[in-house]
């Protein structure tokens, strides 16, 4: 954790009464936001978020990211046909030379999003930033968002949950997805599944402001070509996928 | 008018036999309902592949049906057929009954069926399921009204006008209908702009194939006459109508056939998809259409009841399949996001998915049928829809 | 915003279930109905004066869902995790679950139902080594 100046803290304290000083203390980075947004001030368009897959430096059978993510957001990381993945690994294999790569498939976080588009209740939304979001407090749970999504990106809740992360509600009956760990990048931090695969030193994701041309991940896709996953539907994804 | 319309008396062995049977029927669906509710949709063979069951199977089948239903009676005032004049009430009643059935299933299977509250609040207008919430109910009332306008006499000067209203509300909401898979361009089954015409030909069936089965229960359980003129119309119109959805879903087929990247789907459905093939040759195909048409063509056994009753039974059932065939069917062929790669992984990507629905499910689609039931066999005994005679001189000269 | 009218639905329900409860004050006082028994909570006192946090927390959380939600505002004060934070029992660890606990005796007393906790965790996050004292 990064650390945090002592005076700005207490002056917080001072402001928030009691529950500022507990609450703060896991939330520390909320003091000091990366992206420079203030903790009280909304999302804006002037950051797009994004993420690059670098295909090439993804092993097959790795599942880092995937056990970050379960872990991060409370997943019971199960692989029943009813049990939710926001993020799973895809193994391909070429149909002509054979040639095989593995990526990992989460929520591409669409400019147009069809499940935002279908949504009856507006629940499945975009954030300013980008991040596509399910708002569960008016999701209905009828699923239309599952049946548009063209990366089968969101699972339904098929049973009652416990033991749900503080900053990851979850429950029966609504329809979720990966947030770009929103939870972590509102502290500043990167979505766990790009946190874990640097960690491990595999580096095939960055993660980053698709609108900032200094970021790395807008030099990069500056610099290299990459590919949008089904780009014949024109969806704009924020997540981009190098070497296949 | 020259013909009564007289509530049914409804008072025998027979009629609380039925409603006590359709009332069993609708208690077990609820009871399923409630179960799911419960333990959520893992009590059913849903899945996160799967996503819409056999639910929404008898739902979009009640609803799509709905609309059909009420096309005696458009064409009675819209077309100026006077001859169908006399059903044209148990039409519009019919068409409420059935759009009522299946607005239940579907809310019923929702994962939270207890927000329903904040299905009529929040609306996002680029949702075809948003419109169809208005559709819905704007055809609920506007039914009702053309109902009142039929049997009140002092109304029966708007009887036209509003009967014409209900006709383009009824092509539109089964537009909707279709639109609802229409617009899931990501899915090979849905990418079609045929499916909203196709959805209105088959409602003119299913509903005609529904209409005939009530008609033929009341008049023959109630022993009130029945020309066989009136039936043949009917069942006519009813010939033409399979055929018509037939060549539909022909055309749909065989468009997807010349696009070559839809050429797996179409082999998933017509060959090798395993229940999904089966369903379509031999439940929509065979026995949901080809069988009716020869049942009611042939030029004995199409005069009787008998044959016109099982042929409608039959295009009712055909017509499930056909809604299996299309709303399940086209979830279990995998969704392809590498063109060119075989893929795999634990979310099952690239291989056809497996739905066995579970009892609660089931229970709960068939008691959108039976409460369709229950509501048209209370509304006929405390209502007059039903033309006290039907015989053929009187509807003739109607 | 999303929720509002939904929510006015709620405010009603809460207020007929506060209504209730008031009419119930004098067979409370007399025993039949036991008064909530509130876990002391940390800190000396809420993000707010009590009475407008007994009356007023349902607002003022909806309030901030939405802000989070939408906005990704995350401060603490008013927000769900910081009540659950101040709030969870000293023994049971939770704000619902035992009839003391602090969320569930208010809401058994009013007889009105909390659907939070179905998703959102009733528990703070297990303090993390060293990162609880400021
Ligand atoms: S399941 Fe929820 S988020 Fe998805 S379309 Fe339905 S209401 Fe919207």
């Amino acid at each position: 954790m990064k650390p945090v100046d002592p005076t700005r803290r207490q002056f917080l304290a001072a402001a928030g009464g009691a529950v500022s000083i507990l609450t703060l203390a896991p939330g520390v980075l909320l003091l000091a936001p990366a992206h420079g947004r203030a903790p009280d001030q909304p999302v804006t368009g002037k950051v797009r978020w994004g993420l690059l897959i670098d295909t090439t430096k993804c092993a097959a059978g790795c599942a880092d990211c995937v056990a970050a993510c379960n872990r991060e957001n409370g997943l019971s990381g199960g692989t029943r046909p009813t049990d939710p993945q926001w993020i799973r690994k895809v193994e391909l294999k070429d149909r002509r030379p054979g040639r095989q790569a593995s990526l990992p498939m989460m929520c591409q976080h669409c400019a147009q999003p069809p499940c935002v588009d279908v949504c009856p209740t507006g629940a499945s939304f975009k954030r300013a930033d980008g991040i596509v979001l399910v708002d569960k407090h008016i999701c209905i749970g009828c699923r239309y968002c599952m049946m548009a999504c063209p990366y089968k990106a969101r699972s339904l809740v098929h049973e009652p949950v416990t033991g749900q992360s503080p900053d990851v509600p979850r429950g029966k009956g609504t329809v979720e997805s990966c947030t770009f760990c929103v939870q972590r990048v509102d502290r500043g931090e990167t979505p766990a599944c790009v946190e874990a695969c640097a960690a491990a030193r595999h580096g095939a994701m960055v993660f980053g402001d698709l609108n900032d041309p200094a970021s790395e991940i807008a030099r990069r896709l500056a610099a290299y070509p990459s590919t949008r996953v089904r780009a014949d539907l024109a969806l704009d994804p924020g997540v981009r996928y190098q070497g296949i | 008018m020259g013909i009564a319309l007289h509530a049914i008396e409804g008072r025998s062995p027979g009629y609380w036999g039925l409603l006590g049977a359709l009332g069993a029927l609708t208690a077990l669906g609820l009871a399923g309902a409630w179960y799911m509710e419960h333990h959520g949709h893992v009590v059913t063979g849903m899945t996160n592949q799967i996503v819409w069951g056999v639910p929404h199977v008898f739902a979009v089948f009640l609803i799509v049906a709905a609309s059909g239903a009420l096309n005696v009676a458009s064409i009675a005032s819209v077309f100026g057929r006077t001859f169908y004049k006399p059903l044209a009430p148990l039409s519009g009643l019919l068409a409420i009954a059935l759009l009522a059935g299946g607005l239940m299933v579907l809310v019923l299977d929702l994962g939270r069926a207890d927000r329903l509250v904040v299905a009529m609040t929040h609306f996002n207008f680029k949702s075809i399921f948003a419109w169809n919430i208005f559709l819905y109910t704007g055809f609920f009332a506007l039914v009702a009204v053309y109902l009142w306008a039929m049997l009140e006499r002092r109304m029966n000067r708007y009887a036209a006008a509003v009967g014409f209203g209900a006709f383009v509300w009824r092509l539109v909401l089964t537009t909707g209908t279709g639109s609802i898979f229409g617009f899931l361009v990501a899915r090979a089954a849905y990418d079609s702009a045929l499916l909203a015409p196709l959805f209105i030909a088959l409602s003119f069936s299913y509903g005609l194939a529904a209409f005939l089965i009530v008609l033929l229960a009341a008049y023959g359980w109630t022993g009130r006459e029945l020309g066989a003129a009136v039936l043949a119309r009917l069942k006519n119109l009813q010939i033409v109508f399979v055929a018509a959805a037939l060549y539909f879903v022909a055309v749909y087929h065989l468009t997807n056939l010349y696009l070559a990247k839809q050429g797996a789907y179409v082999r998933f459905i017509l060959v090798d998809g395993g229940v999904y093939p089966l369903a379509f040759w031999g439940g929509q195909v065979l026995l949901g259409s080809l069988v009716p048409m020869a049942l009611l063509a042939h030029p004995r056994l199409g005069a009787t009841r008998g044959a016109i009753a099982v042929a409608a039974t039959l295009v009712v059932l055909g017509g499930l399949a056909q809604m299996f065939v299309t709303i399940v069917g086209g979830q279990a062929f995998p969704l392809e996001l590498f063109p060119g790669f075989a893929e795999s992984s634990t979310f099952f990507d690239g291989e056809a998915h497996r739905y066995v629905p579970s009892a609660p499910e089931l229970a709960l689609g068939v008691a959108g049928i039976a409460v369709a039931g229950i509501l048209v066999a209370l509304a006929v005994k405390l209502v007059a829809f039903l033309p006290a005679r039907l015989g053929d001189p009187l509807a003739d000269s109607a | 915003m999303a929720g509002r009218a939904v929510f006015a639905g709620l405010i009603f329900a809460t207020a007929l279930g506060a209504g209730w409860a008031l009419a119930q004050e004098r067979t409370a006082a007399a025993g039949r109905v036991p008064k909530p028994a509130l876990a002391q909570a940390k800190g000396d006192k809420c993000v707010d004066p009590t009475d407008f946090m007994r009356r007023n927390h349902m607002q003022v959380l909806l309030h901030h869902r939405d802000r989070t939600m939408h906005e990704g505002i995350r401060t603490p004060q008013h927000s769900l995790k910081g009540c659950v934070e101040c709030h969870a029992g000293p023994q049971s660890g939770t704000v619902v679950g035992g009839s003391d606990d602090f969320c569930q005796s208010c809401h058994a007393y009013a007889a009105v139902s909390i659907d939070c906790f179905e998703c959102h965790a009733a528990r703070p996050r297990q303090a993390r080594a060293g990162a609880r004292k400021p």
